[in-house]
Protein backbone atom coordinates (compact mmCIF):
# COMPACT_ATOMS: atom_id res chain seq x y z
CA UNK A 1 0.00 0.00 0.00
CA UNK A 2 1.41 4.05 -0.64
CA UNK A 3 2.69 5.35 2.20
CA UNK A 4 0.15 8.20 3.08
CA UNK A 5 1.39 11.76 3.67
CA UNK A 6 0.88 13.39 6.56
CA UNK A 7 -0.67 16.64 6.00
CA UNK A 8 -3.06 19.11 8.40
CA UNK A 9 -5.25 22.40 7.13
CA UNK A 10 -5.99 25.48 9.36
CA UNK A 11 -7.94 28.54 9.66
CA UNK A 12 -6.10 31.85 10.72
CA UNK A 13 -8.53 35.06 11.52
CA UNK A 14 -7.20 38.37 10.35
CA UNK A 15 -7.08 40.80 13.67
CA UNK A 16 -7.86 37.86 16.03
CA UNK A 17 -5.31 38.90 18.46
CA UNK A 18 -6.61 36.40 21.29
CA UNK A 19 -5.79 33.23 19.24
CA UNK A 20 -2.75 34.32 17.30
CA UNK A 21 -0.46 31.62 17.16
CA UNK A 22 -2.44 28.72 17.81
CA UNK A 23 -1.55 26.93 15.08
CA UNK A 24 1.99 27.44 15.22
CA UNK A 25 1.67 26.25 18.39
CA UNK A 26 -0.17 22.75 17.05
CA UNK A 27 2.06 22.63 14.07
CA UNK A 28 4.96 22.75 17.32
CA UNK A 29 2.94 20.50 19.11
CA UNK A 30 2.77 17.47 16.41
CA UNK A 31 6.65 17.69 15.59
CA UNK A 32 7.39 17.24 19.08
CA UNK A 33 5.32 14.49 19.21
CA UNK A 34 6.91 13.01 16.26
CA UNK A 35 10.11 12.92 17.93
CA UNK A 36 11.73 15.88 15.08
CA UNK A 37 14.68 17.61 16.89
CA UNK A 38 14.31 19.92 19.36
CA UNK A 39 16.14 22.82 17.18
CA UNK A 40 14.78 22.18 13.91
CA UNK A 41 11.13 22.09 15.73
CA UNK A 42 12.04 25.57 17.62
CA UNK A 43 13.22 26.42 13.78
CA UNK A 44 9.96 25.53 12.11
CA UNK A 45 7.36 27.00 14.92
CA UNK A 46 9.09 30.31 14.69
CA UNK A 47 8.85 30.50 10.85
CA UNK A 48 5.49 29.13 11.18
CA UNK A 49 3.95 31.63 13.60
CA UNK A 50 6.00 34.28 11.57
CA UNK A 51 3.99 33.83 8.87
CA UNK A 52 0.73 33.34 10.97
CA UNK A 53 0.99 36.78 12.57
CA UNK A 54 1.58 38.17 9.62
CA UNK A 55 -1.87 37.24 8.52
CA UNK A 56 -3.31 38.58 11.92
CA UNK A 57 -1.92 41.67 12.02
CA UNK A 58 -2.02 42.51 7.82
CA UNK A 59 -4.85 40.01 6.11
CA UNK A 60 -8.23 39.47 6.51
CA UNK A 61 -7.77 36.01 6.65
CA UNK A 62 -6.09 32.99 5.58
CA UNK A 63 -5.42 28.81 5.87
CA UNK A 64 -2.14 27.35 7.26
CA UNK A 65 -1.45 24.01 5.13
CA UNK A 66 1.43 22.21 6.79
CA UNK A 67 2.39 19.28 5.09
CA UNK A 68 5.26 16.21 6.49
CA UNK A 69 6.70 15.21 3.12
CA UNK A 70 9.12 12.25 2.61
CA UNK A 71 12.35 14.48 2.30
CA UNK A 72 10.81 17.99 3.90
CA UNK A 73 8.10 19.77 5.82
CA UNK A 74 6.04 22.12 3.90
CA UNK A 75 4.00 25.15 5.23
CA UNK A 76 1.80 27.06 3.15
CA UNK A 77 -0.01 30.26 4.31
CA UNK A 78 -2.40 31.66 2.09
CA UNK A 79 -4.65 34.53 2.90
CA UNK A 80 -7.25 36.62 1.67
CA UNK A 81 -5.93 40.30 1.88
CA UNK A 82 -3.93 43.81 0.80
CA UNK A 83 -1.17 41.97 -0.58
CA UNK A 84 2.30 42.66 -1.14
CA UNK A 85 3.32 45.51 -3.59
CA UNK A 86 6.56 45.11 -3.22
CA UNK A 87 8.04 42.20 -1.86
CA UNK A 88 11.67 43.34 -2.48
CA UNK A 89 10.67 46.23 0.34
CA UNK A 90 8.72 44.40 2.33
CA UNK A 91 11.54 41.23 2.56
CA UNK A 92 14.11 44.39 4.07
CA UNK A 93 14.53 44.19 7.63
CA UNK A 94 13.31 47.07 9.42
CA UNK A 95 10.39 47.96 6.68
CA UNK A 96 6.76 47.70 8.26
CA UNK A 97 3.71 49.11 7.77
CA UNK A 98 2.32 47.80 11.04
CA UNK A 99 0.04 50.07 13.01
CA UNK A 100 0.39 51.53 16.71
CA UNK A 101 -2.22 48.48 17.96
CA UNK A 102 0.68 45.78 16.55
CA UNK A 103 3.30 47.71 17.71
CA UNK A 104 2.12 48.15 21.04
CA UNK A 105 2.00 44.17 21.19
CA UNK A 106 5.90 43.96 20.66
CA UNK A 107 5.54 43.47 16.48
CA UNK A 108 5.75 45.27 13.09
CA UNK A 109 9.23 45.77 13.53
CA UNK A 110 9.55 44.50 10.48
CA UNK A 111 11.72 41.78 11.15
CA UNK A 112 9.17 38.70 10.22
CA UNK A 113 9.85 38.06 6.64
CA UNK A 114 13.41 37.95 7.17
CA UNK A 115 13.36 35.59 9.90
CA UNK A 116 11.19 33.10 8.02
CA UNK A 117 13.82 33.15 5.65
CA UNK A 118 16.49 32.65 7.67
CA UNK A 119 14.64 29.97 9.84
CA UNK A 120 13.26 27.67 6.40
CA UNK A 121 15.30 26.67 3.74
CA UNK A 122 13.18 27.95 0.84
CA UNK A 123 10.92 30.66 1.06
CA UNK A 124 8.82 31.64 -1.67
CA UNK A 125 6.02 34.27 -1.64
CA UNK A 126 3.27 35.14 -4.12
CA UNK A 127 1.59 38.39 -3.66
CA UNK A 128 -1.17 40.15 -5.97
CA UNK A 129 -2.27 43.08 -4.38
CA UNK A 130 -5.81 43.30 -3.54
CA UNK A 131 -6.07 40.01 -3.37
CA UNK A 132 -3.98 38.16 -0.81
CA UNK A 133 -0.77 36.84 -0.65
CA UNK A 134 0.72 33.32 -0.09
CA UNK A 135 3.78 32.35 1.44
CA UNK A 136 5.48 28.89 0.83
CA UNK A 137 8.39 27.19 3.12
CA UNK A 138 9.91 23.99 3.00
CA UNK A 139 12.47 22.94 6.14
CA UNK A 140 14.25 20.28 5.26
CA UNK A 141 14.74 18.23 8.26
CA UNK A 142 17.43 16.27 9.96
CA UNK A 143 15.06 13.32 10.99
CA UNK A 144 13.57 12.82 7.48
CA UNK A 145 16.75 13.10 5.35
CA UNK A 146 18.30 10.26 7.35
CA UNK A 147 14.79 7.89 7.27
CA UNK A 148 13.53 8.33 3.70
CA UNK A 149 16.80 6.03 2.64
CA UNK B 1 20.82 28.49 38.92
CA UNK B 2 17.44 27.41 39.05
CA UNK B 3 13.69 29.53 39.22
CA UNK B 4 13.48 29.68 42.52
CA UNK B 5 16.89 31.50 42.45
CA UNK B 6 15.58 33.84 40.35
CA UNK B 7 12.62 34.35 42.03
CA UNK B 8 14.39 35.16 45.43
CA UNK B 9 16.68 37.65 43.80
CA UNK B 10 13.55 39.14 42.09
CA UNK B 11 11.95 39.44 45.17
CA UNK B 12 9.08 38.13 42.55
CA UNK B 13 6.03 36.64 42.75
CA UNK B 14 4.91 33.88 41.18
CA UNK B 15 1.33 34.41 39.04
CA UNK B 16 0.60 30.26 39.08
CA UNK B 17 0.84 27.53 40.96
CA UNK B 18 2.10 25.14 41.05
CA UNK B 19 4.81 26.01 38.64
CA UNK B 20 8.10 23.96 38.54
CA UNK B 21 10.92 26.04 40.64
CA UNK B 22 13.53 24.19 40.22
CA UNK B 23 13.75 24.71 36.54
CA UNK B 24 17.47 25.54 35.76
CA UNK B 25 17.50 28.70 34.42
CA UNK B 26 21.37 28.80 32.01
CA UNK B 27 20.69 32.27 29.92
CA UNK B 28 18.06 35.21 30.02
CA UNK B 29 17.35 37.44 28.01
CA UNK B 30 15.23 40.69 27.91
CA UNK B 31 13.41 42.45 25.15
CA UNK B 32 10.22 44.10 24.90
CA UNK B 33 10.35 43.91 21.26
CA UNK B 34 8.48 40.01 20.09
CA UNK B 35 10.22 40.17 17.39
CA UNK B 36 13.87 40.72 19.01
CA UNK B 37 12.70 37.45 20.98
CA UNK B 38 12.06 35.64 17.84
CA UNK B 39 15.05 36.52 16.07
CA UNK B 40 17.78 35.17 18.15
CA UNK B 41 20.00 32.88 17.58
CA UNK B 42 20.69 31.36 21.14
CA UNK B 43 18.23 30.13 23.34
CA UNK B 44 17.27 32.13 26.86
CA UNK B 45 15.99 30.20 29.43
CA UNK B 46 14.58 33.16 31.38
CA UNK B 47 13.00 35.65 29.67
CA UNK B 48 12.26 39.27 30.88
CA UNK B 49 9.53 41.96 29.73
CA UNK B 50 7.64 44.82 30.31
CA UNK B 51 4.57 43.40 27.77
CA UNK B 52 2.16 42.04 29.13
CA UNK B 53 0.13 40.28 26.47
CA UNK B 54 -0.75 37.05 25.62
CA UNK B 55 1.39 37.17 22.46
CA UNK B 56 3.97 37.41 24.98
CA UNK B 57 3.22 33.82 26.21
CA UNK B 58 2.75 32.64 22.52
CA UNK B 59 6.43 34.07 21.79
CA UNK B 60 7.87 32.02 24.51
CA UNK B 61 6.10 29.18 23.76
CA UNK B 62 7.39 29.17 20.10
CA UNK B 63 10.59 30.45 20.87
CA UNK B 64 11.40 27.38 24.07
CA UNK B 65 11.69 30.08 26.52
CA UNK B 66 11.32 28.15 29.76
CA UNK B 67 9.57 30.98 32.06
CA UNK B 68 8.74 34.28 31.83
CA UNK B 69 9.36 37.47 34.70
CA UNK B 70 7.27 40.89 34.14
CA UNK B 71 9.09 43.78 35.62
CA UNK B 72 7.59 47.15 37.74
CA UNK B 73 4.95 45.05 38.69
CA UNK B 74 3.28 44.01 35.69
CA UNK B 75 0.73 41.43 35.55
CA UNK B 76 -0.83 39.77 32.12
CA UNK B 77 -4.68 39.13 32.33
CA UNK B 78 -6.16 36.08 33.70
CA UNK B 79 -6.33 34.63 29.80
CA UNK B 80 -2.76 35.09 29.56
CA UNK B 81 -2.07 33.69 33.05
CA UNK B 82 -4.17 30.54 31.77
CA UNK B 83 -2.58 29.79 28.69
CA UNK B 84 0.69 30.43 30.25
CA UNK B 85 -0.35 27.59 32.96
CA UNK B 86 -1.55 25.07 30.13
CA UNK B 87 1.93 25.53 28.67
CA UNK B 88 3.68 24.99 31.76
CA UNK B 89 5.66 28.39 31.61
CA UNK B 90 6.06 29.86 34.88
CA UNK B 91 5.37 33.82 35.45
CA UNK B 92 6.88 35.92 37.89
CA UNK B 93 6.30 39.55 38.16
CA UNK B 94 8.76 42.04 39.95
CA UNK B 95 8.38 45.25 41.31
CA UNK B 96 11.81 45.99 40.18
CA UNK B 97 12.35 47.73 36.94
CA UNK B 98 14.14 46.28 33.38
CA UNK B 99 17.38 46.90 33.96
CA UNK B 100 17.23 46.34 37.67
CA UNK B 101 16.10 43.06 37.23
CA UNK B 102 18.85 42.14 34.32
CA UNK B 103 21.85 43.72 36.56
CA UNK B 104 20.89 41.95 39.82
CA UNK B 105 20.36 38.57 37.53
CA UNK B 106 23.83 39.47 36.18
CA UNK B 107 25.40 40.23 39.34
CA UNK B 108 25.05 37.12 40.78
CA UNK B 109 26.37 35.22 37.70
CA UNK B 110 23.37 35.06 35.07
CA UNK B 111 24.24 34.64 32.12
CA UNK B 112 23.00 36.21 28.43
CA UNK B 113 23.05 34.18 25.40
CA UNK B 114 25.51 35.76 23.54
CA UNK B 115 28.30 34.88 26.61
CA UNK B 116 29.46 38.05 26.88
CA UNK B 117 29.02 38.37 30.56
N1 LIG C 1 0.37 38.52 4.55
C1 LIG C 1 0.61 39.81 4.30
N2 LIG C 1 -0.33 40.58 3.70
C2 LIG C 1 -0.08 41.90 3.43
N3 LIG C 1 1.07 42.53 3.73
C3 LIG C 1 2.04 41.80 4.32
C4 LIG C 1 1.86 40.42 4.64
N4 LIG C 1 3.00 39.96 5.20
C5 LIG C 1 3.84 41.01 5.25
N5 LIG C 1 3.26 42.12 4.72
C6 LIG C 1 3.89 43.45 4.54
O1 LIG C 1 5.29 43.32 4.64
C7 LIG C 1 5.79 44.10 5.74
C8 LIG C 1 6.97 43.40 6.39
O2 LIG C 1 6.55 42.16 6.98
P1 LIG C 1 7.41 41.56 8.16
O3 LIG C 1 6.74 40.32 8.64
O4 LIG C 1 8.82 41.45 7.76
O5 LIG C 1 7.32 42.70 9.27
P2 LIG C 1 6.09 43.13 10.19
O6 LIG C 1 5.04 42.08 10.15
O7 LIG C 1 5.67 44.49 9.78
O8 LIG C 1 6.77 43.19 11.62
P3 LIG C 1 7.28 41.92 12.50
O9 LIG C 1 7.14 40.71 11.64
O10 LIG C 1 8.67 42.23 12.88
O11 LIG C 1 6.36 41.87 13.65
C9 LIG C 1 4.58 44.29 6.64
O12 LIG C 1 4.69 45.43 7.47
C10 LIG C 1 3.46 44.44 5.61
O13 LIG C 1 3.46 45.72 5.03
MG1 LIG D 1 5.57 40.05 10.49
Amino acid sequence: MEKKELMWDYEIEGKDFRNAGRVSSKVKDILKELGFDPDFVRRVAIASYEAEMNVVCHADKGTLHFAILPQALQIVVKDRGPGIPDIELAMQEGYSTAPPEIREMGFGAGMGLSNMKKNADELHIVSTVGQGTVVEMVMRSPRSRQGSA
Amino acid sequence: MQLFEVKEILEAELLWEPADLQLEIEMAEAADLMSDVLNRRLGGDLLITGLINSQVIRTAEVADIKAIAFVRGKKPDREAISLAMSKGIPLLTTQLLMYEACARLAMKGLTGSSGTI
